[in-house]
């Protein structure tokens, strides 16, 4: 074939609207998600400049940064943190003056803004999808080019519906082999993550592809691309097919009807050509793949949770050297520590890497009928409205209750703990997030990032376990 | 934007890889609806104990670091969350220009909408630069040039066409963007012709 391309380069090729004279292309943006913390500047930026939102059609607002989880029956007023509800308030406001649709804090639909941007059908296949927010890469796991952007971006993309941007190199990331019990698709990420660091991917676009993903559903893949910002990727993508036609299909913003066929026409071209080049090529066989924790506060201190601590001195880097001293201080722990004698005392299942429905069935599968440990606390946010329903009505949020649980309103909640979900100071927490990053839960708090089985099972154990033996 | 002029400075090492937003600026300091006055809160953690102290074993609470203009760091600065709370808080601070083995790409992308330099160089050159930082002497940075330059010596750096342009002259994307509304509407009228399923089916 003359010129084989990527899937990214079809997506990109797709998009671009002109060259600057500079060179940078112009890519257009079908697809804009707004929330609370990254607007208001880039509102007021327009404002300044007496700029209007030119396509208010394709952009939608939703708050989850900075909402509580705990009742919202009174809607804004349930915000007590006074300067986070006026964070809210101008979201609203920004987004009435402009006419974009808004997902109030009490409707079904709200929820995490990656949540719910595939759940209503918003993300769409082949198309560019941008947020204020480094986790849009998630939405990736659609064939769409989606990736994070500042405010300054932000104010570009309402302003002019495009950004300026120069073309990222390809990469591509092939999973091979089939999952042992109770592991998952964030064992695979950590595992890679683990592997080629978090800087590996810097102005990659990364495509996941082989047999394991081919198997995958959807809320699998997007917790693979979700997580393609901790490996430093602009994005990550997958190419669309039947499993992704099957989940999109009369979603709320879906196209419906002609225009359903004619898009999936254009999606089955979503594909990388064979032979298309890759500047970056990694393979990874996940047969033997066993649950992986992070012990340190990079996302790439990932091991297998039957291991023991790595030893810093181990390392000839002595840059990393000094990193890995300085988190395992921060983390109190010693090297050669085994991870499963180490206790916990809070867990947290939720956020756009692990608030979906999937992932809450998987974690209450592993605790039926079982109680959470003494003085352990245990906080289930599922990652939408429509997420918590359809828990809701599988008994699935039974399960967690039964068990201790604490089962709590949607919104990022202790992901990065904007609002009062916190951790306290040197509280250890397994947590099916996405950064361990010092202080990113609270103050102090030391954050171990695991799947959502894991996560379940730790917080019956106490102490990290191995979800794929026994349970 | 602003313009970005020469700089003489001193530079304040922080000599450590990976430091991620949420360290630069903490998420309490994202609710505000403004971009000015986050200086005082940059580094909160490592500048303030939990009672709100400041700590003075750290180099941003010392003279004359904490009026250095300058950081010099390790690679991957600036990874993690997209907040461009970061560059602001960087920027008000009084830090002007950052150099690095390597950025990560929203914050990069972050530093030079706002007029905030980020160098990269390779990690020999940096061991140089901070050693001479160390000694509290002056370094001057000329993007006009492509030079720094330390004592009497200048050492190159490279840096995107583009990038040195728009920094140089202060140029407003929005604005060059909206030059080009011709295309834009070009663009939108074939696209939804062919592509109708593209816009937002709300039914
Ligand atoms: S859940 Fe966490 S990572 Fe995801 S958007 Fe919210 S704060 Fe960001």
């Amino acid at each position: 074939m003359n010129n084989p391309k990527t899937l990214f380069d079809k997506v990109w090729e797709n998009h671009i609207v002109g060259d600057l004279d500079s060179g940078q292309n112009i890519i257009y943006i079908d697809r804009h998600l707004v929330h609370e913390v990254t607007s208001p500047q880039a509102f007021e930026g327009l404002r300044i400049h007496n700029r209007k939102v030119r396509r208010p059609d394709l952009t939608l607002g939703v708050a989850d940064h900075n909402v509580p989880t705990t009742s919202r029956n009174l809607g804004i007023e349930s915000i007590k943190d006074k300067i986070a509800r006026i964070q809210v308030e101008t979201l609203e406001k920004n987004l009435a003056e402009n006419n974009i649709e808004y997902i109030p804090l009490n409707s079904i639909n709200q929820g995490i803004v990656h949540i719910i941007g595939p759940e209503l059908g918003f993300t769409l296949p082949g198309t560019t999808i941008v947020c204020g927010d480094s986790h849009t890469s998630t939405h990736g796991a659609f064939g769409a080019l989606a990736f994070g952007i500042g405010t300054s971006e932000v104010e570009h993309v309402l302003a002019t519906q495009t950004l300026l941007q120069t073309k990222p190199k390809n990469m591509k990331i092939e999973i091979n082999g089939t999952l042992g019990k109770n592991i998952s698709s964030k064992d695979i990420i950590l595992k890679i993550i683990s592997q080629i660091g978090t800087s590996a991917g810097t102005g990659h676009v990364i495509e996941f592809m082989g047999s394991t993903i081919k198997k995958m559903s959807m809320e699998e893949r997007m917790t693979i691309c979700n997580m393609s910002i901790e490996a430093g990727a602009k994005a990550g993508m997958i190419s669309p097919d039947i499993i992704t036609l099957e989940y999109l299909k009369d979603k709320k913003f879906s196209p419906k009807n002609k225009k359903w066929d004619r898009a999936t026409q254009e999606w089955k071209k979503l594909y990388s050509d064979e032979n298309a080049f890759f500047n970056t090529s990694y393979n990874i066989n996940v047969d033997k793949l066993k649950p992986m924790v992070t012990w340190g506060t990079s996302p790439e201190d990932g091991i297998s949770i039957n291991e023991a601590i790595p030893n810093p001195s181990d390392f000839e880097n002595s840059e990393k050297e000094k990193s890995m001293n300085k988190s395992l201080e921060y983390m109190g722990l010693t090297p050669g520590t085994k991870m499963t004698d180490v206790s916990i005392q809070k867990v947290f299942i939720g956020s756009c890497t692990n608030g979906r429905i999937e992932d809450l069935r998987s974690a209450s599968s592993v605790i039926k009928g079982k109680k959470v440990a003494k003085n352990l606390h245990a906080i289930v946010v599922p990652g939408s409205g429509l997420v918590k329903k359809i828990a809701e009505e599988e008994g699935i949020q039974d399960i967690f209750l039964d068990a201790g649980f604490e089962w709590r309103d949607p919104g990022c909640s202790m992901c990065l703990g904007m609002n009062p979900d916190q951790l306290e100071n040197q509280e250890r927490c397994a947590s099916t997030s996405n950064r361990n990053f010092e202080g990113r839960q609270g103050r102090g708090g030391r954050t171990h990032l695991v799947s959502p089985a894991t996560a379940a099972a730790c917080a019956i154990a106490g102490t990290f376990v191995d979800v794929s033996e026994g349970w | 934007m602003k313009k970005f002029y020469n700089l003489e400075s001193i530079a304040v090492v922080i000599d450590e890889i990976n430091i991620d937003t949420d360290d630069i600026i903490p998420k309490q300091f994202l609710k505000t609806i403004q971009r000015s006055g986050l200086g005082k809160f940059l580094f909160y953690n490592r500048r303030y104990d939990s009672s709100n102290n400041k700590k003075d074993n750290f180099i941003l609470n010392q003279s004359p670091w904490d009026s250095a203009e300058i950081l010099i760091t390790g690679s991957n600065f600036g990874c993690g969350s997209s907040r461009e709370h970061a560059p602001w808080a960087l920027l008000d601070f009084g830090i002007k220009c950052i150099i690095a083995p390597s950025f990560a790409d929203i914050f990069y992308n972050n530093s030079i909408k706002n007029g905030l330099l980020p160098l990269t160089l390779s990690k020999n050159l940096i061991n140089i630069l901070s050693d001479y930082s160390l000694k509290k002497k002056y370094l001057k940075v000329s993007l006009l040039d492509q030079k720094i330059y330390y004592d009497d010596i200048s050492l190159d750096f490279t840096i995107p066409n583009d990038i040195k342009e728009r920094l140089l002259n202060g140029y407003d994307d929005v604005e060059l963007t909206l030059q080009k509304g011709n295309l834009i509407n070009l663009y939108e009228k074939k696209q939804y012709n062919e592509k109708s399923w593209k816009l937002v089916d709300n039914e």
